[in-house]
């Protein structure tokens, strides 16, 4: 993996991707999916007549760490305000970086990562064209956001992360999190400069 | 979100499709804050790459680099900076964008 680079002729977005890498970063992909798709939004109080009738979205901010910093409360100083701007924004929020996580996905697969990687030293190219790249973007910064909500990272932590020995699976999820922070840099850049 | 929906939502309050009437008393001054009384801000997290900011504010508000660097920088150093400013109905549009990208962001009245 070097990361992605623009393509002087065609001005695609290319990254090398071993086969290794790309079912890391489907499998967060999907993890993000089902994340948004099953965690069910708090259920407000409501009689049952008004429950079946109410097919708008939610008003509160989700419990689950990660959703609630996908899904920012809008209004710091105003709960009716905020609710209702969830209530019209989080479905249409979380389709978005649902349908985002998927072009990701597809996009692996597109470019040969086989339904189930059997195969040693796999390696292949990923191409994409701006709009795509655009989106990819958005969905690996999903992504990070939901890998830095459950290790806790916190601004200028990385002497911390340092001291943790190799052996500790929070080690090893914090390097996959530098990677997929690492993808995302490479590819901001190459947009930029393109 | 659909143009009805947000005027249902805000039945009335102040939008920017209400018939305005002007105050002869009211300054030059006045006037542009009762424009745009609300605000957009963008928060700083410890997740968010400096470069990826800078590409958001650009391509979402059309700020040319050098104001997209000052505001994230200002979101960087100062923890929180102020990125649009308009009508309810339009910083509204802007915060659902902000969370779109990933980015932290409230709105407020404008102070």
């Amino acid at each position: 993996m070097s990361g992605f680079e623009r393509h002087r002729r065609s001005g695609r977005l290319i990254a090398d991707f071993s086969g290794i890498e790309a079912e890391l970063l489907r499998s967060l992909a999907a993890q993000l999916v089902e994340l948004l798709r099953n965690e069910a939004a708090v259920p407000r109080e409501q009689d049952p007549f008004e429950a079946m009738m109410d097919f708008s979205g939610p008003t509160n901010a989700p419990e689950d760490p990660v959703l609630a910093r996908l899904f920012p409360t809008a209004y710091t100083d105003d709960d009716e305000a905020a609710a209702e701007f969830r209530r019209f924004t989080e479905g249409a929020l979380r389709d978005g970086k649902s349908t985002a996580a998927c072009t990701i996905i597809d996009g692996l697969e597109e470019a040969g990562l086989p339904p189930e990687l059997t195969e040693e030293g796999l390696h292949f190219d990923v191409e994409l064209d701006e709009p795509t790249a655009e989106t990819w973007l958005r969905s690996l910064t999903d992504i990070r956001l939901a890998l830095a909500t459950r290790l806790g990272v916190e601004e200028d932590d990385e002497a911390r992360w340092q001291a943790v020995p190799d052996e500790d699976p929070t080690k090893q999820a914090h390097d996959i999190y530098e990677w997929v922070g690492y993808l995302q840099e490479t590819l901001v850049q190459a947009l930029v400069e393109g | 979100m659909t143009g009805s929906r947000r005027s249902l939502c805000h039945d009335g309050r102040v939008s920017a499709a209400s018939p305005v009437e002007v105050d002869p008393e009211v300054t030059a001054d006045e006037m542009t804050f009762l424009a745009k009384p609300w605000v957009t801000i963008v928060w700083n997290d410890p997740v968010n790459l400096m470069s990826y900011v800078t590409f958001v504010f650009q391509k979402y508000f059309g700020y040319d680099r050098r104001k997209a660097e000052k505001l994230m920088l200002e979101v960087h150093h100062d923890g929180r900076s102020v990125v649009s400013t308009g009508s309810r109905e339009e910083m509204e549009r802007d915060v659902q964008a902000m969370h779109e990208y990933g980015l932290w962001a409230t709105m407020e009245k404008s102070s």
